[in-house]
């Protein structure tokens, strides 16, 4: 009897847990669905489930009309710049806060994520005259710089909670037989924490590929990544939701699939520590 | 020895010349994904080759996000766009800052004194012109002459309220999904604002009065927002105050309004065998009056002008000559036909042949011309715009009572209750305004 019930719970929540991830996933279908329709198709009332005349067309014209590689390589180099620029001053920051934390510790880092809660708007004219002053705007260089210190708090937070979890000792052995700060942080610390490294790598990825205040601020042509190149299918006078359904398709295609392939460290990064 | 030094020194000298010769300069055109705007992009090999040292590099955004974005480049002097693409609200405004470049000085043969009167005059501060205009638009009516016919009705025209409710009426068939009138109810001062402030026109409403004195407490305006309401309740598609320009283009294209009216811009759409099932059945008529010799019609221009901070003007006029020129048109013409050439700017436009056989020509001509941004309404205004006013506080205000006005067609609340609140709001603002 307990065996069967049990069955049934097994059967409701996996139902359950398939029938939420369909709903999370529900815009994601449509926008690509929508892609492969007319722009009459796409706004017919009833909407069109799947019984439409498939076309290639949008994708076709975005192609035609945007330069899709120089926006990929945009947000490919502003993404993994700002990424890894962050990895390399968030990594001995974390470090110092983990294992040689000071009375003022837990304030840095409270303060640090509080710069969080302002919201960009309200540094977007300084940052934006600085810009014009250093000769930064429309630069891959600048936007990178930018995104890596929005994300920079984030990054030290979760690195912090990672080497946390490392135990203070083994660096001690290391530093007994003879290892410098250099030796015991590249060849101790880093290879212990590479899953929560690769967890914070890949979140901060997504976050700065998918980031589109700054991005559409402080580009015009050159440094525009792909959510510049998604903005720029949207019309007030004409339907256009097809062609931009297929532009964010496009759009969010890489990072799909990147994700796609390391959800398991994702999912690993994110709820790291919250079981304790 | 003696040989190769002069030699080395001319080759490079030559080098050098070469490059000077074609050295390029690249303008930053800052434009909305608008389809007259598109079909540019795609023509602009006719530009280049002519003019072979420069480059042009294309910013598409959407409309809000483009305004905000240029407002800001040009405030901050970032000199990121060299073009841009702007309307009637705006070159005024940013003229009287001085942030914007005079166009006085293009070729003769672009002929100004070709530009609409109505259109020109919305362009010029002080008789300077500063944008160049690239398409104009009015609004008219839009109507199904199928269900006209079947109701036993025709439409005049140039139709009063009374007769377009009355139509509304007729057209109406809620079991089939027919809806006599469909009008814009998103909140916005470019929504549906545009669509009342220039409805209340033809009521004999105005903004403010010569003082800047708030008028939504007038009996005009509670007549101009009575019947908007009265039409749209009865007559209406459900849910609109959610609707906007795409919106209803979507529930026409589909043959579920009896009327639209809006932008002239839609017509091409609406007369699209492509994308409109009603294609064949669309007639034009005048945006509605009531009697006291002002329609309730708009008139906009999206307009190219150059910012005062481009380091390179020349170029940039001659790519604004080139784009807004009778040349242009005659291109967009031989490579996508007539309907599609960018309409309400120009007079030769509409005193060619080809051109006069497209079936809104006249109509967009007539509706254009039936504006008058310097006295929109029936009193005497302190202000210039037929559906906005000319200051830069408008477009916030303008936000917040389109707002109150669309929460009043959600049934949110009334519509005495909703002008109380415009009243209200808007004396405040232009209070804290310095008016």
């Amino acid at each position: 009897m307990a065996r069967s019930v049990t069955t049934q719970r097994k059967i409701i929540n996996t139902a359950a847990a398939w029938g939420i991830g369909f709903l999370i996933f529900f815009p994601i279908l449509w926008t690509i669905l929508t892609s492969f329709k007319t722009e009459a198709t796409a706004i017919a009332d009833p909407p069109v489930f799947l019984a439409f005349d498939w076309t290639l067309e949008n994708y076709e014209v975005v192609l035609e009309r945007s330069n899709y590689a120089r926006f990929l390589w945009n947000s490919v180099f502003i993404a993994g710049g700002s990424t890894l620029l962050g990895l390399i001053i968030a990594i001995p920051a974390a470090w110092s806060m983990a294992f040689v934390p000071s009375r003022r510790t837990k304030d840095i880092l409270l303060w640090m994520l509080s710069t969080k809660m302002l919201p960009a708007v309200g540094v977007l004219y300084p940052i934006y005259l600085i810009f014009i002053k250093m000769g930064l705007l429309d630069s891959r260089i600048g936007l990178t710089v930018v995104l890596m210190l929005i994300n920079l708090p984030i990054i030290v937070w979760m690195l912090y909670t990672y080497f946390r979890e490392i135990p203070g000792e083994i660096l001690e052995a290391s530093r007994m037989d003879g290892a410098t700060l250099k030796d015991e942080i590249l060849y101790v610390l880093t290879p212990m924490a590479v899953p929560g490294i690769a967890s914070t790598l890949l979140l901060n990825f997504i976050l700065a590929w998918n980031e589109a205040f700054w991005t559409l601020n402080l580009t015009a042509a050159k440094a525009a990544p792909l959510t510049a190149f998604i903005a720029s299918y949207s019309s007030p006078e004409g339907l256009f939701y097809a062609k931009l359904s297929a532009a964010s398709t496009m759009a969010i295609a890489p990072i799909l699939i990147l994700g796609w392939f390391s959800q398991k460290q994702l999912v690993r990064g994110l709820t790291f520590g919250a079981v304790k | 020895m003696n040989l190769t030094m002069p030699l080395r020194f001319t080759s490079v000298a030559a080098i050098l010349a070469a490059n000077a010769a074609y050295a390029e300069t690249t303008i930053t055109i800052a434009t909305v994904n608008n389809g007259d705007m598109i079909r540019m992009q795609g023509l602009t090999e006719d530009f280049t080759s002519k003019n072979p040292d420069i480059k042009l590099e294309w910013v598409t955004l959407e409309e809000n996000v483009l305004r905000q974005r240029v407002t800001q480049d040009i405030a901050a002097k970032g000199g990121q766009f060299d073009v841009m693409t702007i309307g009637t609200y705006e070159v005024p405004i940013w003229a009287k800052q001085d942030w914007l470049v005079s166009l006085e000085d293009l070729p003769a043969e672009w002929d100004k004194d070709d530009i609409l009167p109505a259109i020109r005059g919305g362009l010029t501060v002080n008789d300077n012109l500063y944008a160049a205009p690239f398409y104009g638009e009015s609004s008219m009516v839009m109507y199904r002459k199928d269900l006209m016919a079947d109701a036993g009705m025709e439409m005049p025209e140039a139709p009063t309220w009374d007769q377009i409710a009355k139509a509304a009426e007729a057209m109406t068939d809620k079991e089939k999904g027919i809806y006599g009138i469909c009008l814009r109810g998103k909140a916005g001062w470019g929504e549906n604002m545009a669509f009342l402030s220039a409805m209340a026109n033809s009521y004999g409403a105005r903004w403010f009065d010569e003082n800047w004195t708030p008028q939504f407490d007038t009996e005009e305006w509670a007549a101009t927002l009575n019947t908007y309401m009265d039409l749209m309740n009865n007559y209406g598609p459900p849910g609109a105050s959610t609707n906007g320009f795409n919106e209803n283009l979507s529930l026409f294209q589909q043959g579920k309004c009896g009327m639209w009216i809006d932008a002239t811009v839609a017509a091409s759409f609406v007369t699209n065998p492509t994308d409109s099932t009603v294609a064949e059945h669309v007639g034009f008529a005048l945006a509605p009056d009531n009697g006291l010799g002002k329609r309730g019609n708009w008139l906009w221009a999206w307009s190219l002008a150059i910012p005062a901070g481009s380091d390179a003007t020349e170029e940039a006029k001659k790519f604004v000559a080139w784009a807004t020129s009778k040349e242009y048109t005659a291109l967009v013409a031989e490579n996508e036909g007539w309907a599609n050439v960018p309409p309400g700017t120009r007079t030769s436009l509409y005193e060619n042949e080809e051109y006069k056989k497209v079936p809104f020509a006249e109509m967009t001509l007539n509706s254009i011309n039936s504006a008058d941004p310097t006295n929109p309404t029936v009193d005497p205004v302190p202000y210039t715009g037929v559906q906005f006013v000319a200051i830069p506080e408008f477009a916030g205000i303008a936000t917040q009572v389109g707002q109150e006005f669309s929460a009043a067609l959600a049934g949110q609340q009334s519509v005495e209750e909703a002008l109380e609140k415009a009243q209200a709001l808007t004396a405040d603002e232009m209070e804290a305004a310095g008016y």
